[in-house]
């Protein structure tokens, strides 16, 4: 079955003063697939480039190098108006539900704006019955839809995100830390929604955090990424239970313990010395 | 929490009661620039030759005195109010229209439209207005129009910059790449997106710049490159007070107080409104 | 042993356009050397209550109530809650740049610190920044008092913030979520750094977090904050494998652990906008357990074996109800 995202050599950079060392690898030389249904985890820590890459591959920044291929046919260079049909198509679900929505429109409108755009052939009518299952789909309840983005807790807001994302009817999402905004107690529901939501509709995603234990959740492959580059790629058992490279052990050690007794255990051994691991930092 | 965010900064303003005061009293003065020289016996061009620079309540019904021709000066303060606020309405609506689309379209597309938009403004900056102005009245002649022509053409320009400002600092926020995501084109991200997140920064300076519009309008037609006689605007009434000012006070102070209590008004409105929409105590 | 810190009754109201209190009556005490944690999440109140206890609140935030450092009465007296700042508690941000100068030196401002609290030569001082430096495991510590804060990693800066609210050797630690801005590889690191000061500089401390890894890594003992209030407190192991409110077993349930798939755990709803007014217990619209007398009546901190709970069902031992 061919991949329905295909991501080769993709490089990312940013520009930085050669004084300071020239051109910033964000993403270097990744690659990854993506097929149809299936969740793909990209795990990393902040400024290792997931969400450079997660950007690249909607056509939001450009690629210096490498190719994204959708359904087989290469995406990354197309001009903006060309890649806008596409869009359908990919949608993306950010990392803050309260920045990512319009503070001044209400919900059902901001859920109904891709429509407009994407979807033409739709009446006024259609648009307002699409919005409101897709609503209902997500939990939001049929009042909350003409309230504005203040008046919503973040859960809620991150629920309408998702809808926002599925109004057009995806094949494919890419989520960039979508649960990292949100209250412990609250992170668990759209974990789950995802969860169905992928059940039902048979999306394919790459779902990327900085968490591991929520990834592991969800993913069927896990890739981690390290300073701009894949380090360990495999499916989820495997990279949990038998990681290969250093640092993807060192992320599995970090995980955060409950058990007073592991988690005391955990920060003894790093009693003495400085931060364990160098830096991920690449952008300042 | 109920309603939106205009909700919530209007009922901030309601409960200033300073802010309150200069509301009702601008919407006072507005209304007898409107309807209070219908209500009163005299007419602006009526002269009273009975009565000739006569100090207020004296008999005749000139409830604030005459000029040295013999009209009434509330009337004709109140028709110079109508002139004054008229022409700086109609200047700040246009600068408000032409700044916020140029600085809204700069800010948010960047690179050479932005270079080229504000290029065009730094250098209509450099001109200095009033120079323009006088040339604006050699051609097309003096009168209210080309008042508000000249300070339209004005006007614009900071608001274009404090726009495209706020713009390029929208244009960061994630909901702006989540309507490029969703398929939106320029145009809409614009119109429905930048523009109105950009709306309060936006009453807030045209609430401001209207005082200025007035007193730029009253000072050139103190000079006598404004409104012109018989016509009459607060700038000009001043400038005849002025000449007076020693022998008949009331001709100078009439004029001159309500431009105090207009631009004060204003400006104190403007302030006003800046705080209650700013979000920073919500 | 007499508390170190002693609140009582804090309470914690903002004025403005809608008047909200943000933190309810909480009664909080800390021992010399103890770790207490406190653990929350959004509109809980528990970085307010740390802010109250130094006098740092916003302008329209209003304590009430008592806390005592040291015997001393801090609310009230802005002079004695400046005196403890520093001095006696000393205070640590999520966010390093809250307690650094960008454009001074590290070791400058080190040793700022050191002069001001104890009327050392800048000689001495020096010195001084040099030990902490060394002490909180930055390397080669003469050739990092020369450099500024945005040359350093989060980690660092972290770091040097730590030492910063140790120069005037504070007797309590206060900590607002320290970890949560840092990558989770060197999370544990800095955690391990706060476990052994308090020991080697005979400190006690008090984390407030959301993150149940970060409290079961250090602290002695817990109380979990809800909508203002303290609903439970216990000695930290007891708490965390047999919480006695449905809240804390709920939170200690929704945390992801590795190797686990299939649906997460979760508590329905949101945790309530400071502001909401309640009827009953706060926690009885997302309580799987909730009965009629909880809509009615608002459970009041109750002693139990353990510690405090303020539940009208609390769990058994067992974990049922």
């Amino acid at each position: 079955m061919t991949a329905l995202l295909d991501v080769r050599d993709a490089t990312v950079t940013y520009p930085r003063p050669a004084a300071e060392g020239g051109p910033v690898m964000a993403v270097n030389g990744v690659s990854l697939t993506v097929e149809a249904g299936s969740i793909v985890g990209l795990v990393g820590e902040s400024g290792c480039g997931k969400s450079s890459l997660g950007r690249a591959i909607l056509g939001l920044v450009p690629l210096a190098a490498g190719e994204v291929r959708w359904r087989d046919r290469r995406i990354d260079k197309l001009p903006r108006a060309s890649f806008r049909p596409l869009r359908r198509e990919l949608q993306l679900v950010f990392q803050d539900p309260t920045a990512s929505l319009d503070p001044r429109m209400t919900i059902a409108e901001s859920v109904a704006e891709p429509l407009r755009a994407l979807v033409p052939g739709l009446s006024a009518a259609g648009r307002d019955a699409r919005v409101e299952a897709t609503l209902g789909e997500v939990g939001i309840a049929g009042e909350l839809a003409s309230r504005f983005p203040h008046q919503l807790s973040g859960g809620q807001l991150q629920r309408a995100c998702i809808a926002r994302a599925l109004a057009v009817d995806p094949a494919f999402l890419v989520c960039d830390e979508p649960v990292s905004a949100l209250d412990v107690s609250v992170q668990g529901q759209i974990v789950n929604l995802l969860a169905r939501i992928r059940r039902e509709r048979g999306l394919g995603c790459l779902f990327i955090s900085h968490n591991l234990a929520v990834v592991a959740h969800l993913a069927d492959h896990i890739l981690v990424m390290h300073r701009g580059r894949i380090v360990e790629s495999g499916s989820c058992a495997e990279v949990l239970t038998a990681p290969r490279h250093p640092y993807t052990r060192t992320l599995l050690e970090s995980v955060p313990e409950v058990d007073p007794v592991s988690a005391r255990r955990l920060i003894a051994g790093r009693a003495t010395g400085p931060d364990s691991a160098p830096s991920s930092r690449l952008t300042s | 929490m109920t309603g939106s965010l205009w909700r919530e900064a209007r009922d901030a303003l309601l409960h200033d009661r300073l802010a309150m005061t200069c509301a009702v009293l601008l919407v006072l003065l507005a209304l007898s620039a409107i309807a209070g020289p219908s209500l009163l016996d005299y007419r602006e061009d009526q002269i009273d030759w009975s009565h000739v620079a006569a100090p207020p309540f004296e008999a005749g019904g000139h409830w604030l005195g005459t000029d040295r021709l013999g009209r009434d000066l509330l009337v004709r303060t109140l028709y110079g109010l109508r002139v004054s606020l008229g022409i700086a309405l109609a200047a700040t609506l246009v600068s408000l229209v032409i700044g916020v689309s140029w600085g809204a379209t700069a800010g948010y597309c960047r690179g050479r439209v932005d270079a080229l938009a504000m290029r065009f403004v730094d250098v209509l900056y450099a001109l200095p207005q009033v120079f323009f102005v006088i040339i604006l009245t050699v051609v097309f002649g003096r009168g209210p129009l080309t008042i508000l022509a000249a300070i339209g053409a004005f006007g614009w320009l900071t608001m274009a910059r404090i726009v495209r400002g706020q713009a390029l600092a929208l244009r960061e926020r994630d909901f702006i790449e989540a309507a490029v995501v969703g398929g939106a084109g320029t145009a809409r991200i614009i119109t429905r997106h930048v523009v109105p997140n950009l709306l309060g920064p936006v009453i807030v300076y045209a609430t401001l710049g209207l005082p200025q519009a007035i007193l730029v309008e009253s000072f050139l037609s103190f000079l006598g490159i404004g409104v012109q006689e018989p016509l009459a605007s607060l700038g000009n009434l001043i400038a005849d007070g002025a000449a007076e000012m020693e022998t008949a006070p009331w001709m100078l102070a009439v004029p001159a107080a309500c431009l105090v209590l207009v631009v004060f008004c204003f400006n104190f409105l403007g302030d006003s409104l800046r705080d209650a929409l700013d979000p920073g105590d919500r | 042993m007499s508390a170190l810190l002693e609140a009582r009754g804090l309470t914690v109201d903002f004025s403005g356009r809608q008047a909200i209190r943000a933190v309810d009556g909480v009664d909080l005490t800390v021992a010399p050397r103890e770790r207490l944690a406190v653990v929350g999440e959004s509109g809980s109140g528990k970085s307010q209550l740390l802010l109250a206890c130094t006098g740092l609140l916003a302008a329209n935030g209003r304590a009430a109530g008592s806390v005592r450092f040291a015997g001393r009465e801090l609310l009230g007296d802005p002079r004695a809650a400046a005196a403890v700042r520093g001095r006696g508690i000393g205070f640590v941000f999520q966010d390093a740049s809250g307690s650094l100068t960008p454009h001074r030196g590290i070791g400058d401002q080190l040793a700022e610190v050191a002069m001001s609290a104890s009327a050392l030569t800048r000689r001495s001082a020096r010195d001084e920044a040099l030990a902490m430096l060394a002490r909180v495991h930055l390397p080669d510590a003469g050739a990092l008092a020369a450099r500024y804060p945005h040359e350093l990693s989060g980690g660092m800066r972290q770091r040097v913030a730590i030492a910063l609210a140790l120069m005037a050797r504070p007797r309590l630690l206060f900590a607002d979520e320290p970890t949560t801005a840092l990558d989770v590889t060197v999370q544990a690191g800095v955690l391990a750094l706060l476990a052994r000061l308090c020991d080697e500089l005979d400190m006690a401390l008090l984390i407030v977090t959301h993150d149940l890894g970060v409290v079961a890594a250090l602290a002695d003992r817990i109380a979990v904050m809800y909508a203002g209030r303290v609903v439970e407190e216990a000695a930290a192991t007891a708490l965390l494998s047999r919480p006695r409110h449905p809240y804390t077993a709920g939170l200690l349930a929704s945390v992801p652990r590795l190797g686990d798939r299939g649906e997460l755990a979760t508590i329905p709803g949101a945790p309530p906008v400071p502001g909401e007014s309640f009827r009953g217990c706060r926690f009885e619209p997302r309580c799987p357990n909730r009965a009629e007398r909880c809509s009615a009546f608002d459970p009041a901190l109750a002693r139990i074996a353990v510690g405090h709970v303020a539940c009208h069902f609390p769990l058994t031992v067992d974990g049922s109800q």
